[in-house]
């Protein structure tokens, strides 16, 4: 049995009366791709918020390599207008609530849906902020210059990483100026700069032309190789998802209503009534 | 790489240039004389202007604090400074006051009359920049919290309660309540004001391209993707917040100085309005632009444009030409900038880049939009 | 007790002036996101037109045109200033309307020369004095609160009731979708600095009615205030502004009496951060969640 990297436990989010993410279980292994797939509105990203910290989850629970790092139960008016299941599971444990930065420092990066780049910044220093999470200096010797190993040795860092995922020759223009495929795929190496375990990509191929998104697929097998990663991915795009993914989840109105292998998913009556049958973009 | 160097040569000549120029105003000009006022006075100018930047330009965050943390500067400064023998005469009305010593005083008695004031003063400034950003890490956590506009109103607000705070009657033997505060020494000459706001800027310059100035840049541009990159927002923000006040408690101090007197009814909202137009104008971002632009209209306001407000302007006599006129002027040319130059003068440019070869800069400029 | 009821009734009609600053504040909040920080100034200039105007011509004409060109002034500012800035970042905007107040300050100042214009000639039978539960008091701090509540009524009936008012009520819930279903926006935003202004001109009549002169800082500290008491009330909504309005009037004046003079401004302030902190949206402000 491999490792466990991502747990979620009953996790349910409700905006008002709304249900968005409907006891929802799953589970990934370290080196594993998986995919979180289902129509639009389905809940995909609010699932991905809830388990980023985004949004406090309104039951359930979120592990990271083992040790419960999300978790809530109904309270306040929530404890009577919750329409989910198991309210009492997680009722007598501590609440946890962390910002997605503190996420983010317990190995686990993201990518947006809507790329969001620093846009006032060169390619190369999207990279390098997301190295500020790792430093060791603080405030006055980053100031007065007495972290220059440390810098020296994350520039360098960033510098390697660019010339992995092939943005080395554009490292000194402005973010914004990049193609949308290479904006995409920045935003996966400013991820991977914070050196996660786990790293999710909320609809990377979202507004691609079929050879891009080739490409980006080809990207994220790379990826997972030579960075050894964890992938959990939210896709549209289903080629790309029967083609890399190991395993599939797929939710509908919130509830997860197949799980299984690419092969698995393609034939199951209740995902194609669901989903595959009124799938529009390709 | 050539490039480069050639840009910071330039820089460096241009810097220090200034530094000679400030020098040879104090040998051949009278101290009271309008030159060496006007580098005193936009020195300072520039010192808070940058700082507004800092949290404004650099981390998004629109505060309209800065009247107060200067206010506290100014105060930390003068209390600090005035000489003992002279305490009975500017507390009338409290006795002399509660504090009984001076700071350059003390220093003068270890250190000499010469090094031993420079040193006082310096630490009288250093303590007001202390203690405003002691007041801004105070309100920092709650205040912090809130969006733009509600963040701007609710530092307006805290400046406004600073200033009641410190004309209030009970704190008189600290304050001197709504009196005056005088007598207190002043630093030296146009070159003074120079090099020590020079030092201060350039620290904040150093911490604009340190790590933590690429994580304040972040939080500017998206807020959510540096969250989600590791950056604590809360502890970033309050980081910016508690620096930028503290230059603007120093350049409080410093503004004390200049002007020789300190009165809580003088840093109101107007002050942090003045100052935050002159951010815009030199380009929100733009260090070099805040301080050319804080030169440029201390200038124009307290000498160049005086003609405008006493009658005869460029040799032209006009009754137009009355008191106010310069403002109004003035303030016409803010409006224009603010609604057809939005960039302001440097946009987010600095030194250096003005040097770099002609089409380099032009094309930043360009994609900076 | 007895001696703090003249300063009640001071608060109350201190209140309904704030009110009808306040209004003005909220209106442009719930429709452009901006706090209008000319709008202070504009209430200070409908002060000067009053001092100018009363002194040259009868009061049938002075009160028309000081309404006028008040409006006329609300108008203006939005056309020239805010206008432009449709499109930009809403940081822009804000320092376009500290740039605008600035500016009016500056002309005021030119214009006056920079003295405080004596109010010489003061509207008629609200100025007189008359007493009430035996205490003097000038007519206009009965007149304020009841021509407030007249003044909200109508302005309640014109949102809800009138194609206009209908469009900035969906102006003020979605912008671009209420550009996309035809609402001619900058007609509805015109239109609501033009009721800004007039209710801060009609403030601006009775409050420095009271007050022996209009200096051309006189429209700062009000118009903080309103704004204070649009936030209190929750930004966006006319009652809340009314009601935070006539709160911090009477607190205010509440506290002059009690003899805490020096404080009353910063009560105000005070009261405000502590609202932001406990309760962002005020008391009856809507809610709104940023979507990610």
């Amino acid at each position: 049995m491999s490792e466990n990297v991502l747990k979620l436990e009953n996790v349910t989010m409700q905006f008002g009366g709304v249900v968005a993410v409907d006891n929802l279980s799953m589970e990934i292994n370290k080196g594993e791709i998986v995919a979180l797939i289902g129509p639009n509105g389905a809940g995909k990203t609010t699932a991905f918020n809830t388990i980023t910290g985004v949004y406090e989850p309104t039951n359930g629970q979120v592990s990271f390599l083992g040790k419960p790092i999300v978790r809530n139960h109904p309270q306040g008016k929530m404890k009577k207008a919750y329409k989910g299941s198991d309210a009492e599971k997680f009722a007598h444990e501590p609440v946890l609530n962390p910002t997605p930065d503190k996420i983010t420092a317990l190995g686990m990066a993201r990518t947006f849906q809507n790329i969001r780049l620093w846009k006032t910044q060169t390619v190369f220093d999207n990279v390098l902020i997301a190295k500020h999470m790792l430093r060791t200096s603080n405030v006055f010797s980053a100031t007065f210059r007495l972290n220059r190993a440390e810098e020296a040795k994350q520039r360098e860092e960033v510098a390697e990483l660019l010339e992995i995922v092939g943005l080395s020759d554009v490292r000194n223009e402005l973010a914004t100026s990049l193609p949308y495929g290479k904006q995409r795929r920045l935003e996966i190496a400013r991820a991977l700069a914070t050196q996660p375990k786990l790293l999710m990509l909320d609809e990377p191929a979202a507004g691609m032309n079929p050879q891009e998104t080739d490409e980006l697929t080809a990207f994220i097998g790379r990826v997972r190789k030579d960075f050894d990663m964890t992938i959990l991915l939210i896709e549209h795009h289903m080629d790309l998802v029967m083609d890399i993914s190991d395993r599939i989840y797929v939710i509908d109105f919130g509830k997860l209503i197949a799980h299984g292998t690419p092969e698995v998913i393609q034939n199951d009556q209740r995902v194609i009534d669901a989903y595959l049958g009124v799938e529009e973009d390709a | 790489m050539k490039h480069m160097k050639r840009e910071h040569l330039i820089t460096a000549a241009v810097l220090l240039a200034l530094l000679v120029g400030a020098f040879v105003l104090d040998a051949t000009l009278p101290s009271y004389h309008i030159a060496i006022k006007v580098v005193k006075k936009a020195c300072v100018y520039s010192l808070v202007a940058v700082s507004m930047n800092l949290l404004n330009g650099f981390t998004g965050l629109f505060s309209l604090g800065q009247a107060g943390f200067m206010l506290l500067g100014a105060y930390s400064y003068a209390v600090l400074c005035i000489p003992v023998a002279k305490r009975a005469g500017v507390y009338q009305y409290f006795d002399g006051g509660i504090v009984q010593f001076s700071l350059p005083e003390i220093f003068s008695g270890i250190l000499g009359d010469t090094v031993g004031g420079v040193v006082g003063m310096l630490c009288a400034l250093l303590i007001g920049g202390l203690i405003a950003a002691l007041c801004a890490y105070l309100i920092g956590l709650p205040v912090l919290r809130l969006k733009s506009d509600y963040l701007a109103i609710a530092t307006l607000g805290f400046a406004e309660i600073l200033r009641a705070f410190f004309q209030w009657n009970a704190l008189g033997p600290l304050t001197n309540g709504s009196n005056l505060l005088k007598n207190y020494p002043d630093l030296g000459g146009a070159a003074a004001y120079v090099i020590l706001v020079g030092i201060f800027i350039a620290i904040i310059l150093l911490l604009v391209n340190s790590t933590y100035g690429r994580a304040f840049m972040a939080i500017r541009d998206d807020e959510v993707a540096a969250e989600a990159m590791g950056v604590n927002l809360a502890h970033h923000k309050r980081l910016a917040f508690i620096i930028s006040s503290f230059f603007a408690g120093v350049g409080g101090g410093m503004l004390a100085m200049y002007m020789g007197t300190v009165q809580a009814l003088s840093f109101k909202s107007a002050m942090t309005y003045e100052i935050l137009l002159i951010v815009v104008m030199g380009g929100i971002g733009s260090i070099t632009g805040s301080v050319l632009t804080s030169f440029l209209y201390i200038a124009s306001l307290e000498w160049l444009l005086r003609g405008l407000d006493s009658g005869t302007f460029l040799g032209i006599s006009s009754p137009i030409f009355k008191n106010g006129f310069r403002m109004a002027i003035v303030s016409v040319i803010i409006m224009i900038v603010v609604l057809f130059f939005r960039k302001g003068i440097m946009g987010d440019r600095e030194l250096p880049d003005l040097f770099k070869p002609r089409r380099k800069a032009a094309k930043k400029g360009g994609d900076a939009q | 007790m007895q001696g703090l009821l003249p300063y009640l009734i001071n608060g109350v009609s201190v209140g309904g002036q704030y009110a009808l600053i306040a209004i003005g504040y909220t209106l442009v909040y719930g429709i452009l996101r901006l706090i209008n920080f000319a709008h202070g100034d504009v209430f200070m200039v409908a002060g000067l037109i009053m001092v100018y105007s009363s002194a040259t011509m009868p009061m049938y004409l002075s009160i028309p045109l000081v309404l006028i060109l008040t409006v006329v002034l609300g108008f203006t500012i939005e056309r020239a200033a805010y206008k432009p800035l449709r499109t930009a970042p809403r940081m822009s905007l804000m320092i376009s309307a500290i740039g605008v107040s600035y500016l009016i300050q500056n002309l005021a100042f030119y214009f006056t020369g920079g003295l405080p214009q004596p109010v010489t000639n003061p509207i008629p039978w609200i100025s007189e004095n008359v007493t009430v539960f035996g205490e003097s008091t000038k007519r206009v701090t009965l007149v304020t609160p009841i021509l407030t509540a007249l003044l909200v009524v109508a302005l309640v009936y014109f949102i809800n009731h009138t194609k206009i008012g209908m469009g900035m009520r969906a102006v003020s819930k979605d912008f671009e979708t209420a550009q996309l279903m035809g609402i001619k926006i900058n007609s509805v935003i015109s239109m609501t600095f033009v009721v800004g202004s007039f209710l801060a001109a009609v403030g601006a009549m009775l409050y420095f009615t009271n007050y022996p002169s209009v200096a051309i800082t006189s429209g700062g500290m009000p118009g903080l205030k309103a704004f204070v008491a649009a936030v209190f009330g929750g930004i966006g909504s006319i009652p809340g502004a009314v009601v935070g309005a006539f709160l911090i009037g009477i607190s205010e004046e509440l506290i002059k009496g009690l003899g805490y003079s020096t404080f009353s401004d910063a009560f105000t302030f005070a009261l405000l951060i502590v609202v932001l902190c406990v309760r962002p949206t005020g008391l009856f402000g809507e809610k709104v969640t940023d979507k990610v």
